[in-house]
């Protein structure tokens, strides 16, 4: 038992060492599925805008809020008294502009599932690996490069 | 005239009512729509819509019902036979029937379910054309065929040959779909009792179908419901009666198993 607990204790020390020693660079990974914006991931992030046009928050709202388009409220709560029935599945989005950059919440809303792929959240901005898509919406994603940019300027207004 | 027609509305009620009569008893205790840990719909409903479930005056699916009894001694097709005259009293005939489909079925080499199960017998023994699915015959007929057994135990069964395509309806209700991403499983297995804006994530038990639904007034079938559930997800659906929806209509019923059958059931 004792010799066990040294080993098992030996092989954490090693771990942390060469964890320590690496540090290793964040995976990057180049996107390009055309039609669409080609973009970064840099680690969890995506660091560089999909649009030259800044995001508009006033318009922003208004993508987030679309009823008829995987809106927020859904399955998050959100400091929007005016929207009735608020979905209780995923975090609450109060003050996730303090608690989030701008690069992470661009992946997450891109292609949360690069983070974690058993994620329920939505992919808002993608076209690859996708079964069975609904005739209609092939090829179509739910929000396009703007409103990608205008969500994250809206989102990032809630402190 | 006004006494022919109370004759006539007096002789169908009297005509109607035996089979009703000898229903199973309804409502159910609260505690029968749960069994171990397996939830049917009528556990996520607010109250209201329970209490337009339980009272037969009330529920709107037994006008379906209703006109399957009619249906059921309706001689159609070449042979000039109706279902009654060979299964005569249904409340006896099919007492339990529906509490075992869909099922394994030898002679097509796959799944047969309830509605198809009817058409066949239309073909075969009626010599009838068969009801379109989702019309107001066929879902009239399983209405009711599925009445006779209304709080009984769902006992499907799955092993041997019906193996196989429970594996893939299995398959089928885990895999991720259409623009959403998202499979069944991880709304009706991992997020039941949630709330989807408004709605309360139900595990889509589908014991009480065929059922009425307050958002289409109208019944509907459980294919109704899987093409409903599919194109909600931005995922292509399969036609009603397809292998697709019969093996995940399997699998569904099984992952009910105990379940009382609550046909026809009320959803909001």
């Amino acid at each position: 038992m004792v010799r066990l607990v040294l080993a098992i204790a030996l092989l954490v020390a090693a771990g942390t060492a060469a964890f320590a020693q690496q540090q290793p660079a964040p995976r990057v990974i180049e996107v390009n599925t055309p039609p669409l914006v080609p973009y970064r991931i840099v680690g969890n992030t995506i660091p560089e805008p999909l649009t030259a046009q800044p995001g508009d928050p006033v318009r922003g709202k208004r993508v987030v809020t679309d009823a008829t388009n995987g809106t927020c409220v859904l399955c998050h709560a959100m400091p929007l008294p005016e929207e009735p029935n608020h979905g209780n599945i995923a975090p609450s989005l109060a003050g996730i502009g303090s608690r989030i950059t701008v690069p992470e919440l661009r992946l997450r809303l891109v292609d949360a599932k690069r983070i974690n792929p058993d994620t329920i959240m939505l992919s808002y901005y993608r076209l690859h690996d996708l079964t069975r898509v609904q005739q209609q919406y092939v090829g179509r994603t739910y929000w396009a490069a703007q409103d990608v940019e205008d969500a994250i300027a809206y989102l990032m207004t809630l402190k | 005239m006004t006494r022919t027609l109370l004759l006539t509305f007096s002789f169908l009620c009297s005509a109607l009512l035996p089979p009703l009569a000898q229903a199973q008893q309804w409502p159910l205790p609260a505690a029968r729509f749960e069994v171990e840990g397996r939830k049917s719909g009528y556990f996520y409903l607010g109250r209201q819509t329970q209490i337009l479930e339980d009272d037969d005056f009330q529920n709107p699916g037994m006008f379906a019902v209703e006109a399957g009894s009619a249906l059921w001694r309706k001689v159609e097709g070449e042979a000039g036979l109706s279902c009654a005259s060979c299964h005569n009293n249904a409340a006896v005939t099919m007492k339990g029937v529906s509490a075992r489909y869909p099922r394994f079925d030898a002679e097509k080499g796959g799944i047969i379910n309830l509605e198809l199960m009817i058409n066949r017998e239309r073909e075969q023994r009626m010599k009838a054309p068969p009801l379109k699915y989702e019309s107001e015959q066929l879902i009239g007929l399983t209405a009711y065929i599925g009445y006779q057994s209304r709080g009984l135990p769902r006992a499907i069964e799955v092993a041997g040959p019906a193996a196989p395509f429970y594996e893939k309806g299995k398959e089928f209700f885990f895999q991720r779909r259409g623009l959403t991403d998202i499979s069944c499983a991880m709304c009706h297995d991992d997020l039941a009792g949630a709330n989807l804006r408004g709605d309360v994530i139900s595990q889509g038990q589908i014991n009480g179908f065929p059922f009425y639904r307050l958002q289409w007034r109208s019944m509907g079938s459980t294919h109704r419901m899987f093409e409903w559930c599919n194109t909600s997800m931005r995922a292509e659906p399969y036609p009603y009666g397809s292998e697709e929806y019969l093996n995940l209509e399997l699998y569904v019923a099984w992952r009910g198993r105990g379940l009382p059958v609550e046909t026809p059931a009320v959803r909001k």
